[in-house]
C-alpha cells in the first residue's frame, strides 16, 4: 500500500514522466560515452512527450491558463527530446560569424542568424533547452526530496527534531541566494551535479518551511489520531496518511519553484559559473553575446535566448496558476 | 404550560411574500434547480420556521431574500414582495439600504458574523451611527441598554472585549443584539443555535422567541430540528428537496402532519420522555436526491412508505391547498391511514453485562494551572453503553483522548482489564491494547484520510490488526462491514470526498468495529450530523454493539440521544463527574440541578408530551476561573449561599450505582418534580 498511494495520484503520469525525464538525463550526460547511437536512448522519449501532453490538456481542461503553460512547457520538451533527429545545423560548428537573421551566408540559410563564432543561433537555442530542462528539474526534484522529507519530520515529530530542522532551515536562508551558489560552486567546482546541490540547499529549505506548515495542520486531523490510535508507525503516518493530503499546495509550489530554478541555473551560466561553454546553452548563449549585442543590429543574439528562457517560465507559471484555479474549483 | 407559540392576530398587509420562487445554480456550463416554486406570506411579527435535512434550499431561500446568491447563484423566477416593493427590482444603493435598516440576518457561526479585530463595542455602536447617523455617544447608550436586553450581564466589560475572548453563547447574543439595533421589521436566522450547546441553544431560542414579541418583528427561522421551532413559530414550513412539501400552522403540524416526510421528520427525533425499548427511533430510509438527480414525479417518492408506483411517480405533484391555511404536496395526503407504529421491542440479544471493564480513578489533567478534568471516577462493564454526557468544556473529550493515549492524564488511573492506559502514550502501547480500543471521531469531514478509498482504509484495519491475512478474504471482510453499516459495496472503491457526513460517520463507525475492539469509544459521533440522519447513524451503533457484545463509551451532549442508546450515564460538569446511574434514574427525580437543567433544555417534539420549564440563570463560567466548592453553583437555581460555593458537595448514593453530588437535602432532591410527563390520552 505505501508503494501504491505514492504513485497512485496518476500513476500513468508519474510513469510518463520517468520516461522523458531519464533518457534525456543520460543523453545530456554521458552523451560522450554512448558514442554516435547516443540519440537512440531519446527514442521512446518522443512519444511518451506527446502523451504526456495528451494526458496534461485532458486534466486541464477548464483553465485555459493551464493548458497554455502546459503548451509552451510541453513544446520545449518535444524540441529537448527530439533535437537530434531535427534537419539542424551543428550548434558548434563554425560557419559564417553575425550573419543577421533571415540572410544566407556560405551556402547556409540563417533563419535565427548566427552569433560572433558563426554558429547557427536557432541550432543553438533548440539544443540549449535540454541542459536548462534536465539541470532545472532534477535540481527541482532533489530540493523536493530534500525538503519533503525535512519538513515533514520536523512537523509531524516535533520537539528537537522540529528544532535541528528549522535551525538549519534558518541558517540556510540567512544567506543571500547569490552568495551561496557563489560559495558551493567555488568550494565545489562548477558542474551540472554542483548546481543540483547548490539549488537544493538553496531551495530546499523553504520547501520544508511550506511542507512544515501543512504537517502542522494535517496532524490534527482525526484521521491522523485513527491512524495513531492503530498504533501505525511514524513514517507510516508522514508517508501514507499525511504526505498524499499535502500534495495540493505543493504541486502547485513545485511549477513555480521549476520556473525559479530555471533563472537560477540560466543566470549562474550567465555569471559564468555553473554549466560550462561549448555545450549550447541559454544562460551561455546571453553571455557570449552580450558584448555584440550592445550595437542595435546585433541585439538578437541575447534576445531571441531570453525569450525562449521567457517562455519557458512563464509556461511553468501559467500551469501552477492554472492548477490553482482548478483545485480552488473542485 | 402549553409549548407551542401563540397565534397572533392577523393584521391584513403582509410584510413580506416570496411568490413561485426559484433559484438555480449554475455548476459550469449546467444549472441547478436548488429552489422550485416557493411561496411565502410573512405577516407582521409572525415568526415562520423553516425545515428540513442539509441540501433542500432552505438556507438558499433566505439568500435569495436577501439578494446574497453570489455569483453563482441566479433567482430564475418569482417575486419577493418586501413592504409591498419587490426587492429583486431595487437598484444597489436602496437594496443595502433595506438589507442595513429593514432586514436582517443571523447566521450559524457567530464567529463569522463578528470582526476579530475590533472591540464589542465598536462593532455594536456602528450599527446605529451608521443607519440612523446619531452620535457616538448616543450610540453607545443604546448598544449598553441592547446588552441589557439580550441578558448578557457585565456589559461595560463585554464592550470592551473582543469577540475571541466571548464563549460561543455570548457571540450569538452579540449578533443578535447587532441584528436589533438597526430595528429591522424582518429578521432571517440560519441555524443560529446549531453550534451551541443544548443548554445555550434553550437560552438563545427563548431570548429570541420574547424578543420578536417584544420588538413586534417578523422572522424566519431556519432549522433542521423541527422541535426547536414548535415553541417560536407560528406556523412551519417544511422542504425537499428545494420544494415545499408541507406548510401549516405550527399546532396542527405537530399534532397531525399530513406529508409523509414530516412524519418521518418527527419519527426520526429522539424523544426523551420515552424509553428506548418502547420506541425506538425510526430512521428516514436513503438519502434526499442530488439537484440533478431528482426523480419523478414527487421527490420524496423513493423513500416514502406510502409510494404507489405509476401514481406517485407520474407527473409533478402540485401543492394541494386545504382548509386552515394548510398546503400539502402530497397525492395521497388525504387518504393515507397512517400506522401508529406499535411499541415494537428491539429484537436481537440482550446482554446483560458483564465483569468491569474499565475502571477509571480520580482521573485529572490540567493544563498548566487550570485543570480540564478533577477526579473522574466511574467504571464501565463489559457488553453496556455508557454514556459520558456534558457540554462543552466539560472535559469529557479530555477523557476520550486520555483513553486513547493521544494525550495523558496528570494524576489517577484508567485501568482497561488491567493494563494501565492513564500515562501510556499510543506509541507505548502493546499491540494487544491497541487492537482491544478503537475510537469514533467527532468531526464527519475529518475523519477519513481523503487521499484513500474507503475501502483500503478498512482493509488497513482488518490488516494491522491481523483479523484477515488473505487478500480474499480481507476484500470479503470489508464488504461484510460496509453491510453491516448499510452501504452498498461499491462505495469501497470511493474516495471520502463523494461521500455525505452520515456516510463518512458510518464508514467510521464500519473501520472502528474492524478489528474486533474490546471498547469502542465514540466521542460525540453524530452532533454534526441532521437530526434524521443522527436517528440512523445511532441505531446502526446501537445494533453493532449489541451484535459485536463491545463495549461502548459514549460521548454526547445530547440526552435525549443518550436516552436511545445508553444502559448508564455519567455526567460531567467543568471535570466532575456530577451525576451517574442507569438511564432511567436520571431521566426521573433525583435530580442534580445540572442534569435538571440539562433536561429542561431538550425541545420536545411529540405534543403528548410536556416540559416543566427551568433553567440555570446565567451562562458557564470560563474553565480557567474555576469557583470554590461545588463547579455548578454559580448556575444553580438552588444554591445554598455560604455552603455551595464553599465546600465540595458531598456524593450520595440513592440507589446502587446511582450517585449525585450536590449539598441539597437528600430529601429535596428526591422531591423535584418530573421534567417531562406523558399525557395520557
Amino acid at each position: 500500500m505505501l508503494a501504491r498511494a505514492l504513485v497512485q495520484p496518476g500513476r500513468w503520469a508519474t510513469l510518463l514522466v520517468l520516461l522523458v525525464w531519464l533518457p534525456l538525463i543520460a543523453y545530456v550526460m554521458f552523451r560522450s560515452a554512448l558514442g554516435g547511437a547516443a540519440s537512440d536512448v531519446l527514442l521512446p522519449a518522443v512519444p511518451a512527450v506527446v502523451a504526456l501532453y495528451a494526458l496534461g490538456l485532458a486534466r486541464c481542461r477548464g483553465s485555459w491558463v493551464a493548458s497554455v503553460g502546459l503548451t509552451l512547457v510541453c513544446f520545449w520538451f518535444v524540441i529537448a527530446v527530439a533535437v537530434p533527429f531535427l534537419p539542424l545545423t551543428d550548434p558548434d560548428k563554425p560557419i559564417a560569424a553575425l550573419a543577421l537573421p533571415g540572410t544566407t551566408k556560405h551556402g547556409v540559410h540563417f533563419i535565427l542568424g548566427s552569433d560572433a563564432r558563426g554558429r547557427d543561433m536557432l541550432s543553438r537555442t533548440l539544443w540549449g533547452c535540454q541542459r536548462v530542462l534536465v539541470w532545472g528539474i532534477t535540481a527541482t526534484a532533489a530540493a523536493y526530496a530534500v525538503g519533503v522529507v525535512l519538513g515533514l519530520l520536523g512537523g509531524y515529530l516535533g520537539g528537537w527534531c522540529d528544532d535541528v530542522v528549522s535551525f538549519i532551515g534558518n541558517l540556510l536562508l540567512s544567506f543571500p541566494v547569490m552568495v551561496l551558489f557563489i560559495l558551493i560552486l567555488n568550494l565545489l567546482g562548477q558542474s551540472g551535479f554542483n548546481i543540483v546541490i547548490a539549488v537544493t540547499s538553496s531551495s530546499a529549505p523553504m520547501i520544508m518551511r511550506i511542507v512544515r506548515g501543512l504537517t502542522l495542520e494535517a496532524k490534527n486531523r482525526d484521521y491522523i489520531h485513527a491512524a495513531q490510535t492503530r498504533g501505525e508507525h511514524p513514517l507510516w503516518v508522514m508517508g501514507v496518511e499525511l504526505l498524499p493530503n499535502v500534495r495540493g499546495p505543493l504541486i502547485v509550489d513545485a511549477c513555480l519553484r521549476l520556473g525559479y530554478t530555471t533563472v537560477a541555473i540560466t543566470t549562474l551560466t550567465f555569471l559564468g559559473l555553473g554549466l560550462q561553454p561549448p555545450d549550447p546553452d541559454w544562460g551561455l548563449m546571453i553571455k557570449e553575446g552580450a558584448t555584440a549585442a550592445l550595437l542595435w543590429k546585433y541585439s538578437y543574439l541575447i534576445t531571441i535566448p531570453a525569450l525562449a528562457v521567457s517562455s519557458l517560465i512563464l509556461g511553468f507559471n501559467m500551469i501552477a496558476d492554472g492548477m490553482r484555479e482548478l483545485s480552488g474549483r473542485s | 404550560m402549553p409549548l407551542e407559540a401563540a397565534p397572533r392576530a392577523a393584521p391584513t398587509a403582509p410584510l413580506l411574500e416570496v411568490r413561485h420562487l426559484s433559484v438555480a445554480y449554475s455548476l459550469g456550463a449546467r444549472a441547478l434547480p436548488v429552489v422550485m416554486d416557493f411561496n411565502l406570506t410573512l405577516l407582521p411579527g409572525e415568526s415562520h420556521g423553516l425545515v428540513g435535512e442539509s441540501g433542500c434550499g432552505k438556507s438558499t431561500v433566505a439568500l435569495a431574500i436577501m439578494q446574497w446568491l453570489g455569483r453563482q447563484g441566479r433567482i430564475t423566477s418569482g417575486q419577493l414582495l418586501f413592504k409591498g416593493r419587490d426587492l429583486r427590482l431595487l437598484s444597489g444603493d436602496e437594496l443595502r439600504r433595506t438589507r442595513g435598516a429593514q432586514v436582517a440576518m443571523i447566521y450559524q457561526e457567530p464567529m463569522a458574523s463578528l470582526n476579530p479585530t475590533m472591540r464589542i463595542g465598536a462593532q455594536l455602536t456602528e450599527v446605529p451611527r451608521y443607519n440612523e447617523g446619531v452620535s457616538h455617544r448616543a450610540a453607545r447608550a443604546r448598544a449598553l441598554a441592547m446588552l441589557n436586553r439580550v441578558q448578557l450581564a457585565d456589559a461595560l466589560r463585554i464592550m470592551e472585549a473582543y469577540p475571541h475572548q466571548l464563549s460561543g453563547g455570548q457571540q450569538q447574543r452579540i449578533v443578535i443584539a447587532m441584528a436589533l439595533l438597526s430595528n429591522p421589521s424582518l429578521l432571517l436566522l440560519d441555524e443560529p443555535t446549531t453550534a451551541l450547546d443544548v443548554t445555550v441553544e434553550a437560552g438563545i431560542v427563548d431570548l429570541i422567541g420574547s424578543l420578536s414579541a417584544e420588538y413586534g418583528m417578523s422572522m424566519l427561522y431556519i432549522s433542521h430540528n423541527l422541535a426547536l421551532l414548535r415553541t417560536i413559530c407560528q406556523r412551519i414550513t417544511v422542504m425537499y428537496a428545494g420544494q415545499v412539501v408541507e406548510t401549516a400552522e405550527t399546532a396542527a403540524l405537530f399534532a397531525d402532519p399530513h406529508h409523509p416526510y414530516t412524519r418521518e421528520l418527527l419519527a426520526a427525533m429522539p424523544q426523551p420522555a420515552v424509553h428506548k425499548h418502547a420506541q425506538p427511533l425510526r430512521a428516514i430510509p436513503g438519502q434526499p436526491p442530488a439537484p440533478d438527480a431528482r426523480p419523478p414525479g414527487c421527490a420524496f417518492g423513493p423513500r416514502c412508505g406510502y409510494f404507489v408506483a405509476g401514481r406517485c411517480d407520474a407527473s409533478d405533484v402540485p401543492l394541494k391547498v386545504e382548509s386552515g391555511g394548510r398546503q400539502t404536496r402530497c397525492l395521497r395526503a388525504g387518504e393515507i391511514a397512517w400506522q401508529v407504529s406499535p411499541p415494537e421491542l428491539i429484537d436481537g440479544p440482550t446482554r446483560s453485562p458483564g465483569a468491569t471493564a474499565l475502571k477509571v480513578r480520580s482521573l485529572s489533567k490540567s493544563y498548566g494551572p487550570v485543570s480540564a478534568n478533577e477526579c473522574v471516577t466511574f467504571d464501565v462493564r463489559a457488553g453496556e453503553t455508557v454514556a459520558l454526557v456534558g457540554e462543552s468544556g466539560s472535559g469529557k473529550s479530555t477523557v476520550a483522548r486520555i483513553l486513547m493515549g493521544l494525550t495523558q492524564a496528570t494524576s489517577g488511573s484508567a485501568a482497561l482489564d488491567g493494563v494501565e492506559l492513564a500515562q501510556l502514550p499510543v506509541g507505548r502501547r502493546p499491540a494487544a491494547t491497541l487492537r482491544a480500543l478503537q475510537m469514533i471521531f467527532q468531526n464527519p469531514f475529518d475523519t477519513l484520510n481523503p487521499s484513500h478509498t474507503v475501502g483500503a482504509q478498512i482493509a488497513r484495519v482488518i490488516r494491522k490488526f491481523r483479523i484477515e491475512r488473505d487478500k480474499t478474504r480481507i476484500d470479503a471482510r470489508v464488504q461484510e462491514l460496509l453491510a453491516q453499516v448499510q452501504l452498498p459495496a461499491e462505495l469501497a472503491s470511493r474516495r471520502p470526498g463523494q461521500l455525505s457526513g452520515g456516510q463518512k460517520q458510518r464508514v467510521a463507525i464500519a473501520r472502528a468495529f474492524a478489528g474486533q475492539p474490546q471498547l469502542v469509544v465514540a466521542d460525540e459521533p453524530v452532533s454534526s450530523l441532521d437530526v434524521s440522519v443522527q436517528a440512523t447513524v445511532v441505531a446502526l451503533l446501537r445494533d453493532i454493539q449489541r451484535e459485536s457484545g463491545t463495549t461502548l463509551l459514549f460521548i454526547s451532549h445530547d440526552l435525549a440521544l443518550v436516552r436511545q442508546l445508553a444502559d448508564r450515564v455519567i455526567v460531567m460538569y467543568q471535570g466532575k463527574v456530577i451525576e451517574q446511574g442507569t438511564v432511567e434514574e436520571l431521566f426521573a427525580p433525583p435530580y442534580h440541578p445540572y442534569t435538571e437543567a440539562l433536561l429542561a433544555a431538550i425541545p420536545i417534539a411529540d405534543p403528548r408530551v410536556t416540559r416543566r420549564k427551568m433553567r440555570p440563570s446565567v451562562e458557564a463560567p470560563s474553565v480557567s476561573l474555576p469557583p470554590t466548592g461545588c463547579r455548578f453553583s454559580s448556575r444553580c437555581a438552588y444554591r445554598i449561599r455560604g455552603t455551595c460555593e464553599v465546600q465540595e458537595p458531598p456524593v450520595r448514593e440513592f440507589a446502587p450505582g446511582h450517585r449525585i453530588a450536590c449539598h441539597l437535602p437528600a430529601q429535596e432532591l428526591s422531591q423535584m418534580q418530573p421534567i417531562f410527563e406523558v399525557i395520557r390520552p
